[in-house]
């Protein structure tokens, strides 16, 4: 079924819905590299036009056209029709007026996450501004919580990502006491390994756990390994506080990553059976990104965004702790600059919430990107006024393991201070208590931090 | 005492981590000094991503070891697509292979690209070129041209060796760059390159720059590499895994 839309004697036509989806996208490289993007300004308005008069209605249904796609199966099985029903009548830009009508506040959208489908979130987000995408997820409450609470109305959490390029225990560990001395890691304290080994995973859990018992600090660890591996680790009763992986929006994608979803229902129970927890805590962490499925080449002629949005409903599913997009990590040609990784930033971050994820950015980029630092000053003070729920911090900017620039420790103190979000209350006392946060909270010694630590040998 | 690291770092901390800690007071905002220290190693990078090759360098270079050469471009006409455009990056026009093809077939093709810094290429892919195209003489395998490519990807030494009938390809461009170094050289080297060749069917060397494996480490390492791929007519995985169960140390 064929869609159009006659603009001052022109006839623009679109096949299919995800052409329309496609060519309604904001201007990104990533679609232009699949060969999906409009061809100009004025065919992407035109496809705008269209699907702001689309019945969103329309939206529930295979819009990615695969047959027995996992991702497209939970989606319409998931879907939950008397949560729609409030938005059952409107057009897609219908329900962008709703959307930012002051009477849809935090409860409404509470209960309307369950009766969205993710391309009527992304087929929304593709006719909002900025200020809108900023303006609605501001209004989303999504709370999670495990040993600190996130995402309290005013706060932001950070999670503390000491990487080393070898996974060295003592590297590992200064470079997450010199976050926690700037504060940050009320989210997570999670590694990305350089290995994927059952024994390195579990040794730099212990070491994680050793700094979080022996600082008493509350919050909670990750080792952000293949889920396999959790599981592997899990059975060894080894110290997990949660379960990763990256997923993606179509089934092919996520065999890309290794992963399907009968494994994440493993996990899942295996981390809730673990005991470590108290009853009701989210236990799950994901992480996505735009430009996943088309560098996998397992698309399915869908762009990007609408993609993205797709594995937020694998995330959902799991009722996870944390959920960030790793927006500027794939590299320019998926989002070119950062006008492009600004945009998709508040995309994802605006999708995920409104599908009810405790949403994150991982605000980044890398060095063959047309961006800056400056670029990531701007998103995140963005996305902060959009209620984000944690962000990234690394020491210096610099992931000396992943070769990306992310946001330093220093830049979570400048939101922070500049627009007054504090970090989870338990985490925020657990500072007051030590006088972290503070000039005089200075690194120790190596010795003095390392010694006083007993860390696991290597 | 051991001395103070890049990061500023003490020297005991320092020998286990380049992380850009925070050493002294804990202000807002990173002091100045580190926080110029930081631009300028982005500066740096981003230089290396947008320099494109010292071909009247190269060539020199090339000429005064003996070795022949020709230049190419890739469908990625400047460097602003060639970033946003890794697919163009891949793909030899028809008129560039037509070019090269029609002399006599060479048993390993050589090509030194830009890749995303050129810094890296120009600094270091000439005397790799020479070292390696040594080796491949001593051993009696023939080599042809060196080719020079324009806003080349990897896989551009696919169409390129197909086009010089050779069925090794040694492809060595400049890495993408990080903050502590833009210079690195990376070596890609393929057995039975056809267009569509998998990364997992490739072998790597990669840091070769001042500070990390010299040239003629790498071309040792190559060499060895080839030897063994043009034995067993594979590279890549099945090449690891080869070596894996020979017994054979790893490089």
């Amino acid at each position: 079924m064929g869609y159009s839309i006659d603009l001052e004697g022109t006839r623009f036509s679109f096949p299919s819905l995800k052409t329309l989806l496609a060519k309604a996208s904001p201007e990104r490289s990533g679609d232009q590299l699949a060969g999906l993007a409009a061809d100009g300004p004025v065919e992407r308005l035109a496809a705008q036009l269209r699907l702001a008069d689309l019945p969103l209605s329309e939206l529930a249904q295979d819009v990615l056209e695969v047959d027995s796609d996992d991702v497209t199966a939970l989606i319409l099985e998931g879907w939950d029709r008397a949560a729609f029903a409030p938005v059952s009548h409107l057009t897609v830009g219908g329900f962008r007026d709703w959307l930012l009508a002051p009477e849809t506040d935090a409860d409404a959208l509470a209960a309307l996450a369950p009766g969205l489908t993710p391309e009527m979130a992304a087929a929304v987000s593709k006719i909002m501004r900025a200020q809108d995408l900023i303006a609605v997820a501001r209004k989303v409450r999504v709370t999670t919580r495990f040993r600190s609470t996130i995402g309290l109305p005013g706060r932001i959490s950070t999670r503390n990502q000491p990487n080393h390029p070898t996974d060295d225990s003592r590297g590992i560990a200064i470079s997450a006491l010199d976050g926690l001395l700037m504060g940050a890691g009320d989210a997570v304290i999670g590694v990305n390994p350089a290995t994927d080994t059952l024994e390195d995973y579990i040794r730099i859990c212990e070491v994680l756990e050793a700094i979080r018992t022996q600082l008493d600090i509350p919050t909670q660890h990750c080792c952000l390994g293949h889920v396999t591996t959790a599981i592997s680790a899990i059975e060894a009763r080894a110290p997990v506080d949660l379960v990763f992986q990256s997923v993606a929006g179509s089934s092919k994608a996520n065999d890309g990553f290794g992963v399907t979803l009968s494994m994440l229902d493993e996990a899942h129970e295996a981390i809730h059976g673990l005991g470590r927890a108290p009853a009701g805590a989210n236990l799950v962490y994901f992480e996505t990104g735009q430009g996943a499925a088309l560098s996998a080449d397992a698309h399915h002629g869908m762009d990007q965004q609408t993609m993205e949005a797709r594995a937020y409903a694998v995330a959902r599913r799991y009722d996870p702790l944390l959920v960030n997009t790793v927006v500027g990590f794939i590299g320019p040609e998926y989002l070119a600059d950062g006008k492009q990784i600004i945009r998709a930033g508040l995309e994802d971050h605006f999708c995920g919430k409104l599908l009810g994820l405790p949403m994150g950015v991982d605000i980044c980029y890398t060095n063959h990107s047309f961006a800056d630092q400056e670029d990531m000053d701007l998103l995140l003070t963005a996305l902060a006024a959009a209620g984000v729920s944690f962000v990234i911090t690394v020491p210096g900017a610099d992931d000396i393991m992943l070769n990306y620039q992310s946001l330093s420790f220093h830049d979570a103190q400048f939101i922070r201070e500049t627009l007054g979000h504090p970090p989870a209350p338990e985490f925020e006392a657990w500072m007051e208590a030590r006088g972290i946060g503070t000039p005089d909270a200075a690194l120790p010694s190596l010795e003095a931090a390392l010694g006083a630590l007993r860390l696991p040998a290597a | 005492m051991k001395p103070p690291g890049r990061n500023g770092a003490p020297g005991d901390i320092a020998a286990i981590t380049e992380a850009r800690l925070t050493f002294g007071p804990r202000s807002r905002a990173l002091d100045t000094g580190a926080a110029l220290r930081f631009s300028l190693d982005h500066a740096r990078a981003r230089e290396a991503v947008m320099a494109g090759l010292d071909t009247e360098r190269i060539t020199g270079l090339l000429a005064e070891a003996g070795l022949d050469h020709r230049s190419v471009t890739s469908a990625a006409a400047t460097r602003d697509t060639y970033v946003r455009r890794p697919d163009l990056g891949r793909t030899l026009p028809e008129e560039e292979a037509a070019r090269l093809a029609g002399s006599r077939p060479v048993d390993v093709a050589i090509v030194l690209g830009d890749g995303l810094s050129g810094i890296a290429a120009n600094l270091s892919a000439p005397a790799f070129v020479t070292a390696l195209a040594a080796r491949l003489s001593a051993s009696g395998l023939s080599h042809g041209p060196v080719v020079i490519a324009a806003q080349a990807r990897v896989a551009l030494g696919d169409p390129l060796a197909m086009a010089l009938g050779a069925r090794t390809v040694v492809v060595a461009l400049g890495e993408r760059p990080g903050l502590s170094a833009a210079d690195s050289l990376g070596v890609y080297i393929t057995q039975a390159p056809r267009i569509g060749t998998p990364d997992s069917a490739r072998n790597c060397l990669s840091n070769i720059r001042e500070g990390g494996m010299d040239v003629e480490t790498a071309a040792d390492r190559a060499m060895a590499l080839i030897r063994t791929m043009r034995q067993i007519g594979q590279s890549g995985v099945a090449l690891s895994q080869h070596i894996a169960g020979a017994g054979l140390p790893e490089r």
